[in-house]
């Protein structure tokens, strides 16, 4: 026990004298570390909050256009529409025994970036969201803000959508949307909308445009929604339901897992090639951290040497420069960690002012503490050789040259 | 105390080298002369215990090398053993003292820091403790060097060309810390040197010395010159 502590400290106050060396070392194995750190943590939590997003809708229906973009549009609401569809042509696949719910979605309006989402209480039940406070819209022109608006939009507050999604469109200053309910966090797409009725939506762009009366009821006959998300009665149902819609309909189907697992696919390679990047990292920080050692050995070998001769053994020699290792190693993958998660959190910082994927530092993945035996087991092979050469040592030599 | 007998050694496959018997009782010094490449580094390798002999016997302190193997050997030499290596080598990055408790990291022994205040103070040297080696004059150096090799009171203190690159006073200071340093350990000093000065400041302390004249080219003891001063 008391040779263990006596080596750490022995083996800390070595790379202490020579604390750039040992700061390089670190740092080139924190750098590999912390991008490794950054794409696991990345990916886990977009592969996550796509699921949850995702979960419960079998299939959207929406306007003639990419399939993907519909769920990038219509569930992730991180992309925006082609089109609308109009209502009659939902209500008809509503009634389609195959269908067991389908919930209507109206996009159009957003206040200050925020997406204003016209729909049915169905749609917040769908990810079993909860009000926070307030009360769930009861009349049109009443609205629920997600977690993340809450703090833009109290409770009673009056705010007007402006037109598009993007934020800085023309303002509906005619209808005025008043805040009666806020969402709990559900860490789900919810937490970035405002939700509404769906006649919110048809109530502001029919004020806006309708010349009279009878205008607004020639409007209201061809009333429109943007995506309908359905869910099937059976999973049978997937088999034929989206061709039925594809081919003998206006509308198109498009199913958010296969066409999730395609965006994955297509990402995969810019994720792969991240990886690659990272591996090319740790290998460089391997390297360098077999160089530093080697070139340790040789500064050091009288030292080493002369350890010998005060009656330390081989062993102990290379247990020294093998906890010195092990140190560099410990500090280069907890530094890299906290560079990693601290790393996301900004990236989570910055989609957050986009209003886009939420993206958190502070989620702690089990595949970090692999990175730890990882980074060991790679100090270890770097540390191989060098470790050999001390191990075989010839004292006497060392202690006889000129250096 | 250092004791050996029709002692060899061979490198590979090399002729082996024969060295002429010793017999160095505790508290006596033995001076090894000859040229490099006569064998005198191989000599005091053996007799640390760094090399293992070919044939014959060595014995140190009463204890039979060959009987030793390996860690315990290391061991074996941290605890009997001073030495005192030609350029000193001490650890730039630590302190003197820092320097000291090597030797008992190296013995694997808990730091003692009374024990490296009395081994520096007996050098004269104990206002040093916390300066580094670049902070110290050459002969400094040499004395931290020596109550290193002290510091665990050896039976025998080895040092290997002590007045390489000293003046005359120096390397006469030198010889005479070592002698009296042996002295108070209670320890047999065996200093390698080719150095023809060694021998008269030895001869100067009034020590009986023994003189141990190693030959490249010599195979048989007898020719060797060995005298009692």
């Amino acid at each position: 026990m008391n040779l263990i502590v006596s080596t750490f400290l022995y083996a800390a106050r070595m790379l202490l004298a020579r604390p750039g060396a040992a700061l390089l070392n670190v740092l080139l194995l924190a750098l590999g570390v912390a991008s490794i750190t950054v794409l696991l943590l990345v990916s886990a939590q977009m592969q996550r909050s796509f699921e949850r997003d995702l979960a419960g809708v079998d299939v959207v229906v929406g306007a003639k256009g990419s399939p993907l973009q519909m769920i990038l549009a219509g569930v992730l609401h991180v992309d925006v529409p082609v089109g609308n569809i109009p209502l009659e042509a939902a209500q008809e696949l509503a009634k389609d025994p195959r269908v067991k719910q389908l919930i209507p979605l109206s996009l159009g309006d957003s206040f200050q970036g925020f997406r204003i989402v016209g729909s049915t209480v169905a749609y917040p039940a769908l990810y079993a969201a909860k009000l926070a406070n307030g009360q769930i819209w009861a009349l049109p022109m009443q609205a629920v803000a997600g977690a993340d608006v809450a703090s833009l939009l109290p409770i009673n507050a009056t705010f007007a959508g402006s037109h598009g999604l993007g934020g800085g469109g023309e303002v509906h200053g005619k209808a005025q949307y008043v805040v009666v309910g806020h969402l709990q966090r559900c860490g789900c797409v919810l937490d970035r909308l405002i939700l509404t009725s769906t006649e919110s939506v048809w109530q502001v762009h029919e004020k806006e445009i309708a010349l009279d009366e009878a205008d607004k009821k020639a409007l209201q006959e061809e009333r429109e929604i943007t995506f309908g998300l359905i869910q099937y009665a059976s999973p049978l149902a997937a088999v034929s339901f989206p061709r039925f819609v594809n081919q003998s309909t206006e509308l198109q189907a498009a199913a958010p897992a296969i066409e999730i697992t395609r965006l994955f696919r297509m990402l995969g390679v810019g994720i792969e090639v991240l990886r690659a990047f990272a591996a090319v990292l740790l290998l460089v920080s391997a390297l360098s951290l077999w160089m530093a050692l080697t070139n340790a050995l040789r500064e050091r070998r009288s030292d080493l040497a002369m350890l010998r001769m005060l009656g330390a053994s081989p062993a102990k020699i290379v247990g020294l420069l093998g906890v010195e290792t092990l140190l560099l190693a410990l500090a280069g993958w907890a530094i890299g960690i906290m560079l990693g998660h601290g790393l996301t959190s900004l990236i989570g910082y910055l989609l957050e002012q986009q209003r886009s994927l939420a993206l958190t530092g502070w989620l702690w993945l089990p595949e970090e503490l692999w990175l730890l035996g990882g980074i060991l087991l790679l100090s270890v092979c770097a540390a191989a050789w060098p470790l050999r050469q001390a191990y075989r040592l010839d004292v006497l030599q060392v202690l006889k040259s000129d250096y | 105390m250092l004791r050996t007998t029709s002692l060899q050694f061979a490198y590979g496959k090399a002729a082996s080298i024969q060295f002429p018997d010793i017999d160095a009782p505790q508290g006596s010094t033995l001076l090894l002369q000859g040229n490099s490449g006569s064998g005198k580094s191989t000599l005091l390798a053996l007799a640390c215990g760094l090399l293992s002999a070919s044939g014959g016997i060595i014995e140190v302190a009463g204890q039979d090398l060959s009987a030793l193997q390996g860690a315990a050997r290391d061991a074996w030499r941290g605890r009997t053993v001073g030495f005192v290596p030609q350029r000193l080598h001490l650890t730039q990055s630590l302190t003197v003292q820092g320097n000291l408790g090597l030797v008992f990291y190296a013995a694997g022994l808990p730091f003692d820091e009374g024990k490296t205040v009395l081994a520096l103070q007996a050098l004269g040297i104990a206002d040093l403790a916390q300066r580094k080696p670049s902070q110290l004059s050459g002969g400094q150096a040499q004395r931290v060097a020596l109550a290193r090799a002290v510091l665990l009171v050896p039976k025998m203190i080895l040092a290997d060309e002590p007045t390489a690159s000293l003046d005359d006073e120096a390397a006469s200071q030198a010889i005479e810390l070592l002698m009296r340093s042996a002295k108070a350990c209670g320890a047999a000093l065996v200093v390698a040197s080719h150095d023809a000065r060694v021998l008269l400041h030895l001869q100067r302390l009034k020590e009986p010395v023994q003189v141990i004249l190693l030959n490249k080219n010599a195979r048989s003891p007898a020719q060797n010159m060995c005298s009692m001063l």
